[in-house]
């Protein structure tokens, strides 16, 4: 894979991304760049590194070798101090939602206007409150996340991501758990944050049917390893038989050793 | 023979790994106090400050809230010194010098012990299950992509709050124990209340005042820096947390009476 050329125009670039845990490297050469306005679909099966790139991406997780840059400027290559600014840009909706459980969903929305801009109180709430009825959250302010259902979370997680108006937002399997209905809502809500605000998403996920209606591009990691990058359109006609497997739900087998099953059945190895 | 040269050099490495392990700990107990300090000095140039009222919330919890127990607890410990005083002394038929066992025992001793205790059995616990749980919970990764340094939003409010709090406390238990000691004393063997303070402010110097304070600003780090790190080293699931934050409590006395011990021997 070549190495991509830093853009500084483009909100993440990222280059020759190598990472994992204790020196065993998980994601391996991984090149990619992130258009303005453009919702990116990261999709692969359980232990294909999702999560991982994912960590890496938004700067919880220093790379074993390449960079991540977001808008023109390296995540990694800077002190602590210059990533925290630098993912003040960003906006994260995590799986589980991680609001701050001691607060209500109204402050957890704040949080991130208190903590980094100089506007009033009052100021404050009225965004908080426009932030919730864009997720369809209006009147919950006062609620504490204990109280919220699995979807509200992932809204309310939405909202907090957005507080900010970031240029780059990612979002982490934000319809698994979730049923159809609820589901499709926060799928129209990644298009329209792309079109009312002109933000770039990345999704993570491996609701299929969920990538396909919002993604401009997908992006299919596997083993670490980024195999595939392009439209809806491309990836159904793709002839990698992996990536038939994944989008139509094929049962895989690697390549089986009966005598190494064998040992592992009997606790040999 | 090779059997024990295994066996002898399995619990070598177990004790170097135990060994390698508290030094990681202490190296990142004192990473974490450092970088406090730091950001409570220069957060605001770095753009990280450390806002007041975390740190009053903190006073409230860790101090305010624990003032009701310590006070009862000091007094306790003030009547029950009286009454082992004045029992040993009678021996001598000097139990009316049990004011000056009082005044060398509890500034010295007795009050920042005990506050400790119990700060370390309220605060050191509280810490390692609420960091614990927002590591669990995601919430210390959301934070940090946030742009907000958990270090200056949960750590530095924490340790500055109980290096705030825990002085106090102990200067709370000194009157508390002794106020509850006169009362014993007067009551037991008539001795006057002015007569039993002048007794208590002529013994108690200044070097006394130091060691009680000194003592208790380090429990308040210890007790701090103990608690966070613990819940910062949580993961996987309930079961783990649990485990954590009772050992923390354990591990929080056991530094108390470390340090406490050493600070006898020493000064």
């Amino acid at each position: 894979m070549t190495t991509t050329p830093a853009n500084p125009t483009a909100p993440i670039v990222v280059t020759d991304l190598q990472g994992g845990y204790n020196g065993q490297a998980v994601i391996h050469g991984c090149n990619m760049e992130i258009a303005a306005g453009e919702i990116v679909v990261i999709m692969g099966g359980s232990g294909s590194g999702k999560s991982t790139f994912l960590r890496h991406l938004i700067g919880l997780k220093e790379p074993m070798t390449g960079d991540v840059q977001l808008f023109g400027q390296s995540l990694y290559g800077v002190n602590e101090t210059k990533r925290l600014q630098l993912l003040k840009g960003i906006g994260v909706a995590f799986q589980s939602g991680a609001l701050l459980s001691s607060l209500t969903v109204g402050q957890n929305v704040a949080l991130p206007m208190i903590e980094h801009t100089d506007l009033d109180a009052e100021m404050i709430d009225i965004i908080v409150r426009m932030k919730l009825d864009f997720v369809n959250l209006l009147g919950k302010e006062d609620l504490l996340p204990s109280e919220l259902s699995g979807g509200m979370l992932k809204r309310a997680a939405v909202a907090r991501a957005i507080a900010l108006d970031p240029r780059l937002t990612f979002m982490d399997e934000p319809s698994a758990g979730l049923d159809p209905v609820v589901a499709a809502a926060l799928d129209e809500l990644i298009i329209k944050l792309r079109d009312s605000l002109g933000m770039s998403v990345v999704v993570v996920t491996h609701e299929l049917e969920s990538a396909f209606k919002i993604a401009d591009r997908i992006v299919v990691l596997d083993r670490g390893y980024i195999i595939f990058s392009g439209t809806v359109d491309d990836i159904k006609n793709s002839d990698n038989q992996r990536i038939q497997n994944l989008i139509n739900r094929v049962a895989e087998e690697d390549d089986f050793d009966p005598e190494a099953h064998l040992k592992r059945l009997f606790g040999e190895n | 023979m090779n059997a024990i040269a295994q066996k002898t050099a399995d619990r070598i490495a177990r004790i170097g790994l135990e060994v390698i392990h508290l030094v990681a700990f202490i190296g990142y107990a004192a990473r974490l106090l450092m970088m406090s300090l730091t950001l409570l000095v220069r957060g605001h140039a770095m753009g990280q400050p450390v806002r007041m009222r975390h740190i009053v919330s903190e006073i409230i919890t860790a101090g305010i809230q624990a003032l009701p127990v310590v006070i009862l607890m000091a007094s306790t410990i003030g009547v029950m010194l009286s009454i082992q005083g004045i029992h040993s002394l009678r021996i001598f038929g000097a139990e009316t010098q049990v004011t000056f066992g009082l005044a060398l025992s509890i500034p010295r001793e007795f009050a920042p012990l005990i506050t400790g205790i119990i700060v370390a059995g309220r605060s050191g616990s509280q810490l390692t299950s609420r960091v614990g749980s927002m590591r669990l919970n995601g919430e210390i990764d959301a934070l940090t992509v946030m742009g907000i340094s958990p270090i200056r939003f949960v750590v530095a409010p924490a340790i500055i709050g109980l290096i705030i709090s825990l002085p106090l406390l102990v200067a709370v238990a000194n009157v508390a124990a002794f106020g509850a000691a006169q009362l014993y004393i007067e009551a037991t063997l008539g001795i006057a209340s002015e007569a039993y303070w002048a007794d208590i402010l002529s013994v108690v110097t200044i070097a006394d005042l130091i060691h009680c304070f000194g003592k208790s600003l380090l429990f308040a780090v210890l007790i701090s820096l103990t608690g966070i790190v613990m819940g910062m080293g949580v993961s996987g699931g309930a079961e783990v947390l649990g485990k954590a934050t009772t050992s923390s409590v354990v591990s929080c006395i056991g530094a108390i009476i470390a340090a406490d011990t050493i600070f006898a021997l020493v000064l």
